[in-house]
């Protein structure tokens, strides 16, 4: 991206989709930036072994 | 993995595919004959034995037996029960299921619900009503009345009219039910009235005496959760053929004690996957608060692991007041919820409000594991002291540890590790 692509970009308005944690989508929020917050967590709450177990069984 | 996806259609296919039908009334040693020796006494939830159970569960069986004639009063069958005098067993063992503490002793009338697909019976005693009650752990004088009036009355009753016709069938009446703002746990006011209104004209053909139809109407009519138990005992006859399907990671029993939530897995067999229960975040009636309730009881949540109450939420924003759930308007998050961790939808039990969306159907041990989405469950609240009774309702999660331990179960089923 070159320097004017960029300051172009950053003069822009956001369009923010927030993945997971929703502290970072409140924060925009709160500042009046328009944000999509998706509910997700890592399957198995993060669990090694019952997302290795859901891997091998198909979830 | 396709053996467990083909597992899961047959497993579902057989919910679809059930015809439960309420077929009779008649005494708990005739549907289940184990119970005509000894003191043997069918509890709701796992397998638990005395000195584990909380004090709603022990002021019921206390009462029981003061009500089969086991023992003189309450203190001496308290006292009995901790020397053994009992033997205690789930409903689920004996093809029962049980509100609450879920007390199923030999003379209660059990209702028997036929699934005519699979040719398996379910039995489930008569819903009480509200208030001080059994299920809630009552057990004085008025409570014992009751149940000698179930017996000797509303049960005789009751068996003569759905023999004279025939038996009422369940499921289209479940349809028309959830269209009318009932999910069928705490909220059974529209089935309840259809029930009566398909049973009322063949009681008044078979009732000699007006005075005790009148009676029994009464009863009925004024009972908005008559038909919960009727509800339950529809659950377990859909789920039982559902049992022991190789491959299978479909839930085909969710139930608690009081103490212990356990559940089944189909492709586990009858293996109960057991954590501690959970405690149900609700409303309280007036005069009480959360430090007197009770954890989370009964067999009831057969009617969650079927689609319905929790899972059925959106079809009665009416309850998600009562229960305390929040807004009506978000009664239907819950059931959209659900729909993460359910294998498919019920087309015949659909949610007008919802754009005529199925009930979610199958629980899927996978699904509940892999979302971190644990089933939502409506519920009465009991006080934690015997004797007392209901003091509320609400919502509450079935623990995650159960479906944690059934996937490892499972997995070793299936051949599989995790490393």
């Amino acid at each position: 991206m070159d320097d004017n692509k960029l300051v172009e970009f950053l003069n822009a308005p956001l369009h923010v989709i927030n993945v997971g944690l929703e502290g970072f989508a409140e924060e925009l929020d709160a500042q009046g930036v328009p944000v999509v917050q998706v509910d997700w967590s890592p399957p198995a709450g993060g669990d090694p072994e019952l997302a290795a177990l859901l891997a091998k069984l198909g979830a | 993995m396709e053996a467990i996806e083909q597992a899961n259609r047959a497993a579902v296919g057989r919910m679809l595919e059930a015809d439960p039908v309420l077929i009779d009334v008649v005494p708990a040693c005739e549907a289940i004959p184990a119970l005509a020796d000894g003191r043997k006494i069918l509890h709701a939830g796992p397998p638990i034995e005395w000195d584990r159970m909380c004090g709603p569960m022990r002021g019921a069986i206390a009462g029981i037996a003061v009500f089969e004639g086991w023992s003189a009063g309450l203190d001496e069958a308290t006292a009995m029960a901790a020397e053994g005098a009992f033997e205690f067993h789930p409903n689920h063992h004996f093809g029962a299921v049980g509100p609450m503490t879920g007390m199923t002793t030999r003379s209660q009338p059990v209702m028997v619900v036929e699934n005519r697909t699979f040719a398996n019976r379910a039995y489930c005693t008569v819903n009480e009503g509200l208030g001080k009650v059994m299920r809630f752990g009552g057990n004085d004088a008025q409570v014992l009345k009751r149940l000698a009036w179930l017996r000797d009355v509303a049960g005789p009753l009751l068996a003569k009219a759905l023999r004279e016709c025939g038996g009422i069938p369940l499921k289209s009446l479940i349809a028309r039910g959830l269209s009318m703002g009932d999910e069928m746990h705490q909220r059974n006011v529209a089935c309840s009235g259809l029930l009566l209104r398909e049973l009322a004209p063949a009681l008044a053909r078979t009732s000699q005496d007006v005075q005790l139809l009148a009676e029994l109407l009464s009863f009925m009519g004024g009972n908005d959760q008559f038909f919960l138990n009727v509800g339950m005992a529809t659950g377990k006859a859909i789920m039982d053929p559902v049992r022991g399907i190789e491959c299978s990671s479909i839930v085909t029993a969710m139930s608690r004690n009081g103490t212990d939530f356990g559940i089944r897995v189909s492709g586990t067999g009858d293996t109960w996957f057991i954590a501690p229960v959970e405690m149900p975040e609700g409303l309280y009636f007036p005069g009480f608060t959360e430090t007197d309730s009770n954890p989370d009881m009964g067999d009831s949540t057969i009617v969650e692991t079927i689609g319905l109450g929790g899972f059925a939420m959106g079809a009665a924003p009416a309850v998600a007041g009562f229960v305390g759930a929040g807004a009506a308007s978000e009664a239907g998050n819950y059931t959209r919820a659900m729909t993460e961790i359910g294998y498919g939808e019920n087309p015949e039990w659909t949610i007008p409000a919802l754009d005529y969306l199925g009930v979610p159907t199958g629980i899927d041990i996978r699904l509940v594991v892999e979302t971190g989405i644990a089933p939502t469950i409506n519920t009465g609240i009991a006080h934690k002291e015997p004797g007392i009774g209901q003091i509320g309702a609400g919502v509450v999660r079935a623990p995650m540890d159960c479906f944690k331990q059934a996937l490892r179960a499972f997995a070793d089923e299936m051949g599989v590790s995790g490393q």
